[in-house]
């Protein structure tokens, strides 16, 4: 299920061949797959499958220990290397903050500007208007004053998406953006991030563990389990043979009124692939896509 | 009777001095503080304190001015907090935890050392609570220079220490060297504790770092004004508190000033409980679920 080809001139993000160890421990096995802009892309799998780190590999913040990462057309490092932080804007996992954080929604709006920079910013009215038109962007206008941290959940994740899509990035890495949300919250995001996509071909790449508010939109999915990964769209990935490959476990996919449900098989069948038993097939759910 | 502010106030030159330097402490405590509050790091705060209290009494135990001492000893402490992991909240605990048992333990020795060669107590009271009327000439510069310096440090720093207080995943993805960031922080709080330890006291330093701060983050919401806050009530704290020591000669007992710390330090806790009248029940936080609350407005953005 791996995509190995020449680089298409278009892409924006490309893994080949990822693999990480961690302290003698192999968290993701030859892990590649590539991104168009406007592409919306499902990283989808249980909990600690590797999906974030894969995302961190993404970002550099962990070398993989082989395999490339192409931002942009140009390896990493490369003499055409483009800055990764240009590219991509990142919305890391639920914040952990406190309602006395002296941050404005628009303050963390702004600081996707530059808030890796030294020194004071010089307040401007096209600064402000910026900040404005992002928040309108993803419908978070209506609180841009009050403090981060007396938001809920969904309104946070708004926010977070908004203070990376400042810096206009192409692509849009999410760390479980739906994890702890409401129904209501989710299907908000999903919505706005859609329209990212559409409008303004922003690549989106999501990581979940729970497929089915994704599945309306989801171009793709990158599919994680155990370290590895099956690529491509729906159909091709929620199989019964490519998970049972994936996980190194019988699995069964199951299509239960339109929804899509994975659970272990109950004997435990070995299809002879070695692994470690991380990453045990918790039940994933899916809709939509059967 | 007499007057608060009475005609030979400004002719006095403890109190000019008070006022001089109090006013730098003051407002590097204070806009350190936002930080040290907002970072959640006020125990790590009160832990540079207590060894900077080490370095204080040390000082005086070799006859150096207290400053150096406070500030040789902040600084060092600082730095051994962030090599040991003062980022994990574990690590944290634990170390700040043993650094100060055995800090105060070596102040409990240098100082009984100290006061048995030099047969005064006054030094162990100027190093624990401060003696901001009794501040050699000769360190006002350095003490000017210091605060400078922390403010300089911080205020550069000020939109990644933000940044990496709100994610430090996403700073350390935009390229912010967040230990770095981290320890320059670190030795800036330092510098802004041994200031106020010169102030106020080392025992009590903690008070003008956080208490104006936190005054200043349930009024402020956003971190510049939130800066301008904190500064402007850790100054008028330091005034007040001057004003009332100076006054308190003529209270019982007759005769004797009470110590200026205590009016700073009574001041701040007043300024920070008068937040509570101000706004007498901040909204709860809502839950984890993302449920909309009651009174909250829900946009839906057009699927």
């Amino acid at each position: 299920m791996s995509e190995r080809k020449a680089p298409a001139a278009d892409e924006l993000l490309r893994l080949d061949g990822i693999t990480v160890r961690l302290s003698g421990r192999e968290v993701l096995h030859d892990v590649s797959f590539a991104i168009r802009p406007g592409e919306f892309t499902g990283l989808i799998g249980p909990n600690g499958a590797g999906k974030t780190t894969i995302l961190r590999v993404i970002l550099g913040l962990l070398p993989p220990s082989s395999g490339t990462v192409t931002v942009a057309g140009a390896p990493i490092g490369g003499r055409r290397h483009h800055r990764r932080e240009s590219v991509i804007g990142y919305v890391p996992q639920k914040l952990l903050i406190e309602p006395d954080m002296p941050l404005r929604v628009r303050d963390v709006v702004a600081l996707g500007i530059d808030g890796n920079k030294l020194g004071v910013p010089f307040p401007s009215r096209a600064r402000r208007e910026l900040v404005n038109e992002t928040l309108r962007m993803v419908g978070a206008d209506s609180f841009a004053d009050k403090r981060v941290g007396e938001l809920s959940g969904g309104e946070q994740q708004r926010v977070m998406i908004a203070h990376a899509l400042i810096s206009q990035p192409r692509l849009l890495l999410l760390d479980e953006p739906l994890a702890n949300l409401d129904i209501r919250s989710a299907q908000g995001i999903v919505a706005v991030l859609a329209k990212l996509a559409r409008e303004q071909q922003i690549a989106v790449l999501i990581s979940a563990h729970d497929m089915n508010p994704l599945a309306p939109v989801m171009d793709r999915i990158v599919y994680v389990a155990a370290g590895r990964a099956a690529v491509g769209s729906s159909e091709e990935v929620l199989r019964t043979d490519v998970l049972s490959r994936l996980y190194g476990q019988h699995v069964d996919v199951l299509h239960v009124h339109g929804r899509v449900v994975i659970v272990a098989g109950e004997d435990g069948e070995d299809t002879g692939s070695p692994h470690d038993g991380a990453g045990q097939p918790d039940p994933v759910y899916g809709s939509g896509v059967a | 009777m007499h007057y608060l502010i009475e005609p030979g106030l400004w002719s006095s030159s403890p109190v000019r001095v008070a006022v001089l330097v109090g006013t730098v402490v003051a407002i590097t405590s204070a806009v350190v503080g936002v930080f040290t509050v907002t970072r959640g790091q006020s125990f790590a705060g009160h832990s540079l304190a207590d060894v900077a209290t080490t370095g204080g009494s040390g000082a005086f135990l070799v006859g150096l001015n207290q400053f150096w001492g406070f500030l040789a000893f902040g600084v060092v402490a600082a730095i051994i907090l962030e090599a040991i992991g003062v980022q994990r909240r574990r690590g944290r605990d634990v170390t700040t935890g043993v650094v100060l048992g055995a800090g105060l333990g070596l102040a409990a020795l240098f100082l009984y050392l100290g006061t048995q060669q030099s047969n005064t107590t006054g030094a162990s009271f100027t190093v624990l609570f401060g003696s901001i009327f009794v501040i050699q000439s000769s360190t006002i510069p350095a003490l000017i220079a210091c605060g400078v310096i922390a403010l300089v440090v911080i205020v550069t720093l000020s939109r990644v220490l933000l940044l990496s207080s709100l994610s430090p995943e996403v700073a350390a993805a935009r390229g912010v060297p967040v230990r770095a960031v981290g320890a320059a922080y670190l030795v800036a709080l330092a510098i802004s504790v041994s200031l106020s330890s010169v102030a106020i006291g080392a025992v009590l330093s903690t008070a003008l770092l956080i208490g104006p701060a936190a005054t200043a983050l349930r009024i402020a919401k956003g971190p510049v004004r939130a800066m301008v806050t904190a500064a402007v009530i850790g100054v008028v704290v330091t005034w007040l508190g001057i004003l009332l020591a100076y006054d308190s000669y003529y209270w019982p007992p007759h005769g004797h000033a009470w110590p200026v710390s205590f009016f700073i330090v009574a001041l701040v806790v007043l300024a920070y409980l008068l937040t509570y009248l101000h706004r007498p029940a901040r909204r709860r936080r809502p839950g984890l679920t993302g449920a909309p609350g009651a009174a909250r407005p829900e946009v839906e953005v057009g699927a």
